[in-house]
């Protein structure tokens, strides 16, 4: 069916290990070539160390998948440098419209902040994402893309992880340091280690059609309650690159996913949805199932889970994938330091401690929208009614319209990592956000805040600091940049976004999240608070530098 | 803001008299939705999230309060 894209085939080749029998020793060997697994080789291979990642298959995502990727993941990948080309193919929607029934509830202008370097969210086919993220894995020298590699069999002792590992040339055996696991929803390594994967059990189906406009179409976003053509459940229209627009129908659990699927079936419903007028060609049609639920730990010994390996959500709100690309924000750095011996064990156990409290936040929210979408009692179902019928007229209403919310990074305000304000500070960043972006400006040159933050831990600090001296723990240093000194705020938002006055310091990690932050330069507070965010006792001695 | 316990209503009889007569010609399943939008409007009045939290508890069954 599918015509406006032609699936790459890459390469198979036989390492020269199974090759000669050998079995070698690998830091990171990475399950699966998914958005996370890959975004995953590109981030531990940013920061230096090299990665194996063995994939099953040898092509991109198949078929119409995830389409929208917000804000955050997108400065996640422009951190890794394979943004621009995201954002340059995919389309951003501003209107949004809610239909309830047969008629128009309301529109909406999305209005996102202005003053970052990234949109709030792109719509893109899943496979144009993959591509652009194995072209930049395949330019890095130490990151070893592995197709038509099965992972068959996984054990693993205090010492290493054994990999058994399926090729058309037989099967052979790696070791490595660590594995991540990013082998998608029916993951064969939490298998393997025999991890819980349970949670609010909640189901559904989505039929997934993707058809190509053969006129133009507006760039909005059209969600329909309880339509004429197709009554009781719920329709999403999104447009993707290249004249492809998405519609996902909700089918319920009594439908039959067969009968559904025929195109006889779907293309009157879909005339009956755009009106008689459009013509299309239908491109994709799929059945779609999923479930609720998350891995109980993210780390089982030497194997760290990520993606939907280790959690799966409704597709209300867009969250899959964003969510992982941020488990490997935060789990990279991590790894790294773990791995060089700079940062103890302990800094790999924040992974789970951090992100299974993202993820209970994103079924969290995915539940909230599907409650909303899809009523479970007959007064839920009232309320939906009573909101939706007053939207049209009240404003007040519209807020409680919940067709799936726009994926935002969950702060990790709770997280052992973060030393605790000493003073007052304005504005929405905390210990355990994530740093806000701002227009600022380099050596007459323009450009963005987070982009200055570098790969390890920075230290942004208002002016020039008391004494200078690099703040370092063991082989971890914290690298100044200074406003006022190294940069300018240009148009005086990183004030305002970060409550800037003159001394106020951040400690940033090398996630770009915020560890600490204080109204003066304290060189010994810097440190104790930086070996706090190494996962390290605060107690242990300090020894700061001279630069 | 707390939840007020004390009468606070205006001519309570004809009050409720206006509430009653507001659904009269009204289907069970209409009064329903006309209830489900009258608490969304009221609420939205009230908008301190804790005292509708309150308002929330005190409007429960009693025989299933925790
Ligand atoms: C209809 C639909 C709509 C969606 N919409 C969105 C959206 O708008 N936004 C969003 O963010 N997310 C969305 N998602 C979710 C998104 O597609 C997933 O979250 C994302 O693909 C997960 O990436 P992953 O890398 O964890 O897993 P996957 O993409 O599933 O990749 C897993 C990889 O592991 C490989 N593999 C599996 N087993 C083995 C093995 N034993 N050995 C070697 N390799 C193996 C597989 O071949 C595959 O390449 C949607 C999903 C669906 C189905």
């Amino acid at each position: 069916m599918l015509n406006t894209y032609s699936y790459p085939e890459f390469p198979y080749r036989q390492s020269p290990e199974q090759k000669n029998g050998v079995v070698r020793r690998h830091p990171v060997v990475v399950i699966g070539a998914g958005p996370i697994g890959l975004t995953a080789a590109l981030d531990l291979s940013a920061r230096g160390l090299p990665v194996v990642v063995l994939d099953d298959n040898n092509t991109v995502s198949v078929g119409s998948r995830a389409v929208c990727y917000a804000k955050r993941p997108l400065e996640i990948w422009n951190r890794l440098g394979v943004a621009r080309p995201m954002v340059e193919r995919g389309v951003s929607w501003k209107v949004g419209k809610v239909f309830f029934r047969d008629q128009l509830a309301y529109s909406f202008d999305l209005l996102p902040e202005p003053q970052h370097r990234m949109p709030a969210m792109i719509n893109l086919q899943q496979y144009y994402l993959e591509e652009e993220l194995v072209a930049a894995c395949t330019r890095r020298a130490n990151v070893d893309l592995r197709w038509k590699h099965k992972l068959l069999n996984l054990t693993q002792d205090n010492d290493c992880a054994r990999l058994t590992v399926e090729t058309r040339d037989g099967v052979f055996h790696m070791e490595a340091d660590w594995v991540v696991a990013c082998d998608g929803a029916n993951s064969d390594t939490r298998r393997m280690v025999g991890a819980e994967f349970t949670g609010q059990f909640f189901q559904d189906r989505f039929l997934i059609a993707d058809v190509v406009m053969k006129a133009a179409f507006p760039t909005e976003r059209w969600f329909w309650f309880d339509p004429p053509f197709h009554p009781n459940q719920s329709v999403l229209l999104h447009k993707q690159a290249d004249s492809v627009w998405r519609i996902d129908f909700q089918l319920g659990w009594d439908a039959d996913p067969e009968e559904e699927k025929k195109p006889e079936k779907v293309i009157p419903r879909i005339q009956a949805m755009l009106g008689d007028k459009a013509e299309f060609e239908l491109e994709w049609v799929s059945v779609y199932q999923f479930a609720c639920r998350r891995i109980k730990e993210f780390r089982a010994g030497r194997v760290l889970f990520a993606g939907d390996a280790a959690h799966q959500v409704s597709p209300f709100g867009a969250r899959g994938a964003n969510t992982g690309v941020q488990d490997i924000d935060n789990l990279a750095w991590k790894l790294a330091l773990v791995h060089s011996g700079a940062a103890p064990i302990e800094l790999l156990d924040t992974y789970h401690e951090e992100r299974a409290f993202a993820a209970d936040d994103n079924l969290k929210n995915s539940t909230r929208s599907t409650d909303f979408i899809t009523p479970k009692s007959r007064s839920s179902r009232r309320y939906r009614d009573a909101v939706l019928e007053l939207a049209e007229t009240e404003v007040f209403a519209r807020p409680l319209v919940n067709s799936g919310r726009l994926s935002t990074p969950t702060p990790y305000l709770e997280s052992s990592l973060n030393t605790p304000d000493a003073s007052a500070f304005a504005g929405q960043m905390k210990p355990g956000t994530h740093c806000a972006d701002a227009p600022m400006n380099r050596k007459g040159q323009s450009g963005w805040l987070l982009e200055q933050l570098g790969e390890g831990f920075t230290i942004l600090t208002v002016g020039e600091p008391p004494r200078h001296q690099t703040i370092r723990v063991g082989g971890v240093a914290a690298r100044l940049l200074r406003v006022g000194v190294d940069i300018d705020d240009s148009e005086g938002v990183i004030t305002t976004r970060y409550d800037l006055q003159p001394g106020t310091t951040y400690l940033i990690r090398p996630d770009q999240h915020v560890a600490a932050r204080w109204r003066s330069f304290d060189a010994d507070k810097i440190a104790a608070a930086l070996r706090h965010s190494l996962g390290m006792s605060i107690e242990t001695a300090l020894e700061p530098a001279c630069a | 803001m707390r939840l007020n316990h004390q009468p606070n209503i205006a001519d309570p009889d004809g009050f409720y008299e206006e509430l009653i007569t507001s659904q009269r010609d009204l289907s069970d399943e209409q009064a329903e939705l006309m209830n489900a939008k009258l608490v969304l409007i009221l609420a939205n009045q009230i908008g301190d999230r804790a005292t509708l939290t309150e308002a929330l508890q005190l409007a429960r069954p009693r025989s299933r309060q925790a």
